[in-house]
């Protein structure tokens, strides 16, 4: 029980971190950007370059591959989003441009990577000693475990900072609320959602180095595995809801975990599935999301 | 001469039938988009056609016709109850929803021991004929010609431009949103049944997220705003990948990879520079040269 609830937190932790990205996203421009699997698996690939090439400290490793995932999602903002912000149908069109954006850089990752899945050297992460396991509420801890529950918290206290005490953030939140309104207060829109891009990437390339590093298996389609996970867990949470994001992250992977251990592997998506359509049904704007005055 | 046709057409025969059966898919996504929702539920409709019109062919030995009519008639009727909750959710909301709804659906045939679970049915007789499948195709575009224009046809283009308006104009909003997932529905499950029996199995892996993006997509680059758009898209989509395998070991790069990055970017490419899709283009390139050439 002790032992599931621990695997449950490690597995929601990079839930949580992915769909973070992808709540933020959404909550500033309404769009669904798809390309967010794409950022998570090429940073999986970044990051192993980084550590089996070039012999980065793993630790060293995570915030360059951040950096760079950071970058792409800006160069994906430049090409797939801002051209499209002016349009009607901006959402669905959106939708569609990272869509293909994410078919864009899943090729480039089959091309130059490969098809077949790719590890982390031995040793990436030092492993402890067997004989004396870490104990924790009678479960048995990993050091990969706790290292990547570490770092998820730590990137978790560091966004809420972000967005609720500086000035930045208080300007991505302005544009989250109305870009109109933003504007006309002087606020640099077209800045605040880049840098929203530029955060929202690099959470998601974070979430990709830690769920290679946990399942220690890396492919161009490992997105895929996340991306409707991802979903669910926005949509659980309530679209654009940071905390709801978090929470229902977590709640997915503990939901996961048990599923898994009582019911069966098998059914494990399904279950998860069903419940994000009984939440939608139910109570469509999720857990924690707001009813806006103007939806309802 | 009649060699030849005949020995390409065996060479190009799946390709030939994939090309209609893409187009029925797509379409089924088109009809809810023609009403400005977008729907992805069309793999699980499809999953449901195929299995429903496979089982009875396999253990009830129903003739093909009336397998084919349960394919067509059983995501229909299961289109009722999905779309009364979910239609009233909105964009991106309905999307996800409706994409829930197919995941479960797969994931429920993978754990049912019955059919095999992921394995999936196999030795379906193979009864459909490519030119069943262009048939049906033909009738779906008819009827699909003959909305456009008629009172119905505005309704749906009142509701897609503004559904307030729409509705304070008096259109039962409701009731045409719903018929038009009810249309995709059967659409998909026909085009799933007729599937089933071209390639003698189904299997839950052929019913991915993956597949109703690329319905999605198929209508897209084609043109999601006439009848015509998704066909032309499912077509051209299609039909590539066969030019590409002759092209990939020219340009270097292997054919998977490339099929992807050309599919990218045209979508891409279409997005943002043709919203209307290949079918406007035609139009575009008129009123290009009329622009530049005044008479």
């Amino acid at each position: 029980m002790g032992q599931q609830a621990v695997n449950g937190l490690f597995l929601g932790s990079i839930y949580a971190l992915f769909a973070l990205g992808y709540t933020l996203v959404f909550g500033v421009l309404d769009i669904l950007n798809l390309a967010h699997a794409a950022v998570f698996m090429l940073a999986s690939f970044v990051a192993l370059v980084l550590v089996s090439d070039l012999h980065l400290h793993l630790l060293l490793a995570l915030p360059c591959t951040m950096a760079l995932a950071g970058l792409l999602g800006l160069l994906l903002e430049r090409v797939a989003f801002r051209p499209l912000r002016s349009r009607a149908d901006s959402n669905v069109a959106g939708l569609i441009s990272s869509l293909a954006a994410a078919t864009v850089l899943e090729a480039v990752a089959l091309e130059v990577f490969g098809p077949n899945v790719a590890r982390f050297p031995f040793g990436t992460l030092p492993a402890g000693d067997p004989a004396h396991p870490l104990h924790l509420f009678g479960a048995v801890v990993s050091r990969l475990q706790l290292t990547i529950i570490g770092v998820a918290v730590i990137l978790f206290l560091s966004l809420t900072f972000l967005v609720k005490r500086t000035r930045l953030g208080r300007e991505v939140r302005a544009v989250a609320e109305s870009p109109r309104a933003a504007r006309v207060l002087g606020v640099n829109v077209d800045r605040a959602i880049a840098a929203s891009f530029f955060i929202s990437s690099a959470l998601g390339g974070a979430a990709g180095v830690l769920y290679g590093l946990a399942f220690n298996s890396i492919s161009p389609d490992m997105g895929r595995s996340v991306e409707l996970k991802g979903l669910s867990v926005i949509i659980v949470g309530g679209m654009g809801s940071m905390p709801g994001a978090v929470l229902a992250g977590f709640a997915l992977g503990l939901t996961e975990v048990f599923v898994v251990a009582h019911l069966g592997g098998s059914w494990r998506d399904a279950v998860s599935f069903a419940g994000l359509f009984l939440i939608l049904v139910l109570r469509p704007h999720g857990l924690l999301g707001a009813v806006s005055p103007r939806e309802a | 001469m009649g060699g030849l046709l005949s020995s390409l057409y065996e060479t190009y025969q799946s390709t030939l039938a994939y090309t209609a059966l893409n187009s029925l898919l797509a379409l089924s996504v088109y009809t809810s988009l023609s009403c400005g929702q977008l729907a992805l539920g069309s793999a699980g409709f499809a999953a449901l056609g195929a299995y429903s019109a496979a089982l009875l062919t396999l253990q009830a030995h129903w003739p093909f016709p009336l397998a084919l009519a349960a394919g067509l008639a059983v995501p229909a009727l299961l289109a009722v109850p999905l779309g009364l909750p979910v239609l009233r959710l909105r964009g991106v909301f309905l999307a996800i929803a409706t994409v829930g709804f197919g995941e479960v659906v797969r994931l429920c045939l993978v754990n049912w021991e019955y059919v095999n679970g992921a394995q999936g049915i196999v030795a379906i007789p193979q009864k459909t004929a490519v030119w069943m499948i262009y048939l049906a195709l033909g009738v779906v575009l008819f009827l699909l010609a003959r909305l456009r224009g008629s009172k119905w046809g505005f309704a749906l283009e009142a509701i897609r431009e503004d559904e307030p308006a729409a509705r304070s104009m008096g259109i039962p909003v409701a009731r045409y949103k719903l018929s038009m997932l009810v249309l995709g529905a059967a659409m998909a499950g026909l085009a799933g049944a007729l599937e089933a029996h071209f390639t003698f199995m189904v299997a839950p892996n052929g019913f991915t997220f993956g597949r109703v993006v690329d319905m999605l997509v198929f209508a897209v680059v084609g043109g999601a705003r006439l009848y015509l758009g998704p066909v032309v898209g499912a077509a051209f989509l299609t039909l590539l990948p066969e030019l590409l395998r002759e092209l990939a070991p020219r340009v270097g790069i292997e054919a998977g990879p490339l099929r992807l990055m050309v599919n990218g970017l045209i979508l891409l490419a279409v997005i943002l520079f043709l919203p209307s899709g290949l079918v406007s283009l035609p139009g575009r390139l008129r009123a290009m040269r009329a622009a530049r050439s005044p008479p």
